[in-house]
Formats: C-alpha cells, sequence, structure tokens
C-alpha cells in the first residue's frame, strides 16, 4: 500500500519537476531554434542585432508598463514621443555635420554628437511629457476609454506637427564617423552602432533598477504600482510623483526614437505608430508594471523579429503577435506580472 | 477635561449613486481607544475612509487637530498626523519588510529611527523578517507590519480597520495587548467586529447603524447591555 503511494508521490514530484524544468527548456532551447536552419555565423550576427533591437524596445516599453502600473493609464501617445525624439536627433546631427562633427570628425566628436542628441531628445521628451500629462492624461484618471480615444488623438496631432515641421517625407538619418561600420570578430561581423545601442540600452535598465529598488522615489514607485491607495495614506503625493514618472517615460521614450533613427538611418512622421506596436506587445509579454518582465520581452520581441525577418521577413510582427498569444494563454498576467 | 482630537459634524458620503454616510456625527477625545461597532455595511468603514479622504464626503466637515480637514487629500491627511491601517492587512507584498517601513517613514531623521526601534520591541517578529518581502508574512504578522509602519511617525491620530479580521484567537489577544500600549501614547478610532477585542482595547465607543450614529457610550457599560447588543450588533 505504502509502496503504490510512494511511487504515485514520486510520479506527481516527477510531473512537476518535468513542467519546471520542461518550461525552462523549452523558454530557453527555442532560441537555438533557428541554428536548424542557419549557420552558427548568421545566427550570431541575427543574434546580436535581435539584443540591439531588443534594448531600443525596451527604451520606449518600459516607460510605458510603468505609467500603465502606476496610474492604470493607457497612453497611445507614447510612440509619438519615440517620434519626436527620432526627429529631434535628426536636427541636431544634420546642425553638427554642417560643423563637420558627424559624417568626417574625430572620435571625440562623434561621441559627442551622440551625447548631444540624447540629451536633447531627452529634455524634448520631458518636456512633452510634461505638457501632456498636465493637458490632457490627468483629466482622465480611472477611464481606459477616454484614455484611449484622447492619447490616440494626441498621437496623430503630435505626428501631424512633425509632417509641419519637417514634412511628410522620409528622411536619411546620418550615423557619426566613429560609430560606422562593423568589427569583426571571429567571422562575425558585429556593427559598432549596435554595440552602441547595446551598451546604452543596458545601463538604462541597470539604472532604472538602481532607482527603483535602491531610491525611496523607487519605493514610492513600486509601492504605488502594487497599491496606489495604499502609498498615498502613507502620506505621498501620486499624483504628483506620477507626472515624473510619465515625463521620464516620456524621455526614455524620446531617446529610444533617437537612437532607433540612427540605428535604422531613417525616420518618417509616423514612425510612432510601428514602434507603439512592438511597444504594446512587450508589455503584453513581459506583464504590466514589472521593468525586468519588461527587459526580458524586449529582448525575447527583438531576437524572435530578427531570426524570422531573416528567413521570412513577411512573418517576422505576425511571429511576436503569436509568441504574445501563447504568453496570454499559459501567463494571462505576463511573464512577471502580477495575477 | 480632555481635548477633542477629532470632530466629524453631519458627514455625508456617497461611493457611486449609494448614500452610505447620511450624517455621522461623532466626537474623539484625546488619549483614548475609541471605538466604531456596527453591523456589516453600517458605514464603519466608509467612515475611517471618509477621514482619510478616499472616499470624500460630499456634505458635513470633519475637524483634526483644529483644522478643517474635509476636503484635503489623503496624503495631505497622513502628512497631517492620521495614520491609517486599512482592512485586510494592507500591507505591500511586493516591497520588503524594510522597504514598507522606509515608505511610511515621512521624514528620516533621528526621532523616526528611534521610534522605529522602539516598535520592533512591540513587535520583534518585524525584526527577524526585516529583508524579506512582506507577501511571505503571516496574516497575523501582515497586521502588525500594517500597524507597526504607521508608529515610526509622530501621528497624533490611528484609524485601525478590523484588525482583527482573519486572526487567530491567541493573535487576536496580543493585538490587543499591542493597541493597550499603543494608546498610552497616541489616541486610537478602532473599527472592530470582534466584541471580545473592542471591549480589551476600547473605552468609549460609537454605534454605527445605515450611515447614522444610533448610539453612543461606554465600552463598559455595552458590556452589559444585552438589549442593545443585540438589537444593533446581533449577538447576545
Amino acid at each position: 500500500m505504502s509502496n503504490v503511494a510512494q511511487s504515485a508521490a514520486l510520479e506527481l514530484n516527477g510531473s512537476q519537476n518535468l513542467k519546471k524544468w520542461g518550461g525552462w527548456i523549452l523558454g530557453v532551447g527555442i532560441w537555438f531554434l533557428p541554428l536548424l536552419w542557419t549557420d552558427l555565423t548568421t545566427y550570431l550576427v541575427l543574434t546580436v542585432a535581435g539584443i540591439t533591437m531588443g534594448m531600443l524596445l525596451f527604451l520606449t516599453a518600459s516607460g510605458f508598463t510603468i505609467i500603465l502600473g502606476l496610474m492604470d493609464v493607457i497612453n497611445l501617445a507614447h510612440g509619438a514621443f519615440f517620434a519626436w525624439g527620432a526627429y529631434t536627433g535628426f536636427t541636431a546631427l544634420t546642425l553638427l555635420n554642417k560643423y563637420g562633427w558627424v559624417e568626417t570628425g574625430s572620435l571625440g566628436q562623434s561621441v559627442g554628437s551622440i551625447l548631444i542628441c540624447l540629451v536633447l531628445a531627452l529634455a524634448i521628451g520631458w518636456v512633452l511629457g510634461v505638457i501632456l500629462e498636465w493637458l490632457l492624461i490627468r483629466r482622465t484618471y480611472g477611464s481606459h476609454l477616454k484614455q484611449i480615444l484622447i492619447t490616440m488623438g494626441a498621437a496623430l496631432v503630435m505626428a501631424e506637427i512633425i509632417t509641419i515641421f519637417w514634412g511628410p517625407n522620409d528622411e536619411v538619418v546620418q550615423t557619426p564617423a566613429a560609430f560606422t561600420g562593423s568589427i569583426d570578430v571571429f567571422d562575425v561581423i558585429v556593427e559598432k552602432f549596435r554595440l552602441l545601442a547595446i551598451l546604452v540600452g543596458g545601463a538604462v535598465f541597470i539604472a532604472m533598477n538602481w532607482v527603483l529598488h535602491k531610491t525611496k522615489l523607487g519605493i514610492i514607485v513600486r509601492g504605488g504600482v502594487e497599491n496606489g491607495e495604499v502609498v498615498q495614506t502613507l502620506g505621498h503625493n501620486i499624483r504628483r510623483i506620477f507626472t515624473y514618472v510619465f515625463a521620464a517615460g516620456a524621455a526614455l521614450a524620446a531617446m529610444g526614437g533617437t537612437m532607433w533613427s540612427i540605428y535604422t538611418q531613417e525616420i518618417r512622421p509616423d514612425m510612432g505608430e510601428e514602434n507603439l506596436i512592438f511597444a504594446l506587445i512587450v508589455v503584453v509579454i513581459g506583464g504590466m508594471g514589472s521593468v525586468t518582465g519588461c527587459f526580458l520581452a524586449s529582448l525575447m520581441v527583438g531576437l524572435a523579429f530578427n531570426y524570422v525577418a531573416f528567413s521570412a521577413p513577411t512573418l517576422a510582427l505576425g511571429v511576436n503577435i503569436m509568441i504574445m498569444a501563447v504568453i496570454l494563454l499559459l501567463r494571462p498576467s505576463g511573464l512577471m506580472g502580477r495575477d | 477635561m480632555p481635548d477633542t482630537v477629532l470632530t466629524l459634524e453631519g458627514v455625508q458620503t456617497f461611493i457611486d449613486q449609494h448614500h452610505i454616510l447620511q450624517g455621522v456625527s461623532l466626537e474623539v477625545p484625546a488619549g483614548q481607544a475609541l471605538v466604531l461597532l456596527g453591523r456589516n455595511g453600517a458605514g464603519k468603514s466608509t467612515t475611517l475612509r471618509t477621514v482619510m479622504g478616499l472616499t470624500p464626503a460630499s456634505r458635513g466637515s470633519i475637524v483634526f487637530d483644529g483644522a478643517d480637514i474635509t476636503q484635503a487629500r489623503p496624503y495631505e491627511i497622513a502628512r497631517a498626523g492620521i495614520g491609517f491601517v486599512p482592512e485586510d492587512q494592507a500591507v505591500l507584498y511586493t516591497l520588503t519588510v524594510e522597504e514598507n517601513f522606509r515608505l511610511a517613514m515621512l521624514s528620516e531623521d533621528e526621532a523616526s529611527f528611534a521610534r522605529q526601534e522602539a516598535v520592533f520591541e512591540l513587535f520583534p517578529d518585524l525584526k527577524k523578517f526585516w529583508k524579506s518581502k512582506a507577501g511571505v508574512l503571516s496574516g497575523g504578522q501582515k497586521q502588525m507590519l500594517a500597524i507597526a509602519r504607521t508608529m515610526v511617525n509622530d501621528h497624533k491620530l490611528l484609524l485601525i480597520d478590523e484588525p482583527s479580521k482573519g486572526l487567530a484567537p491567541i493573535l487576536v489577544d496580543q493585538l490587543a495587548e499591542s493597541l493597550n500600549q499603543i494608546k498610552s501614547h497616541t489616541t486610537i478610532v478602532l473599527v472592530e467586529q470582534n466584541f471580545h477585542m473592542a471591549s480589551q482595547v476600547g473605552q468609549d465607543y460609537y454605534i454605527l447603524d445605515d450611515g447614522l450614529v444610533v448610539h453612543q457610550g461606554v465600552m463598559s457599560d455595552l458590556a452589559q447591555d444585552h438589549e442593545l447588543k443585540q438589537k444593533y450588533l446581533g449577538i447576545a
């Protein structure tokens, strides 16, 4: 009798282990699947490209997810900050190029022009974020329908203002000289700008975690994402803090836009929309309000997009939507989301 | 003649279209634990939430420590000196015990840290779980954390909503003991369904029914008054 019970218990234990480890093996193993139809060198090139894309997506999606988690605000104008950041960077690079800093400059001038672009994008994003929050968002607390309608309108207006200032056509963005070209690591061609993008994305992730876990502001934000009411009754003005968080999210999206435009070397007024779709997919996969979940999801989306785009370009976006659907089926609250 | 810490005058509160508080008036004298009693849905919790500004009053006035706080926002009320311990052990699960304390500490000065040390003497368990997520604490420990974190501030008044809910009887006695120590330096308004706990801690009481104060008096008298208890509290 006890033997039967024991073996049943073992079996149960085994099936739980299988489920746990199976999930891990599947979750990690699936990223090696492309090796079946690509050779190792191509695979590594695609992997670097995927991580780059993931890091840049993270810059937009992380702001979106905290804004959603903290005040339950759906901001469909988030992609517009991305586009404004891209155009800010483009304008700065065009001006700097007149002084010979961009296409021909020294290493110092290249680094300087990237820094100038990023700082300007952060500033523009922050200012636009404060204006939008103050003008529109705070009137829509608690109503998702109002938020969706008003921020969609704001996104259209912001894209139209871009066409007024910069015209409706695509523009070519110059990459600063020191970051053009690539380096060769054991036959794997790695573009220099990709390394920079990975560096910037990683630094933002680390900085964000530091703020969220080591500062009082971070504790208030994390507490607020979990239960805003309790945090208010502990004496914190969560609305004012939300304005800062909203502006910071907008600034990061704008910074992401600048990096993205230099990476792809082109910009269009409606580039925010496409980015918003990716950001939404990332937020759903990662789980609302979770920065780590957002980071992992960004990498997943970036990698999947690049692996699939290499062999079947038309399926690239579809595959990400499929990943989102599978995650929603298995874990409705996302990778790191709360139930 | 004791001072009055908190005065509610004809307070009416709506939640959506529901008229929850229909004119609550009460006075909280300084230096004691006042108990709000009443059936489920009588408006006890809403009274505390209205004082805290979470469900603002649409009519009437709330005066705390000489200042009108009727229209103040929750964070302003907390900073004015009212600590709130919500229902259902509302600690922040994803934060550590330490972070829960840090979140509650309004000014990180020496006096606050001294009070924090004093709190550990009252609730020694919290020190043991200092670096753990609050979500792993037991129900009783969560309740202690929810009360303890408000005590790092120099609050004049603590509003505590059903602290005994879901706790084992032995923990309820411990909690009553702790509250009795707290009330020696901080005025308490306690909403409590557990009559045993209420009579251990409370001095004066108010009974609410259908959003109105229907009775008030001294706890030790109520314990003897079986008719009144039967009528409004449904206990013999």
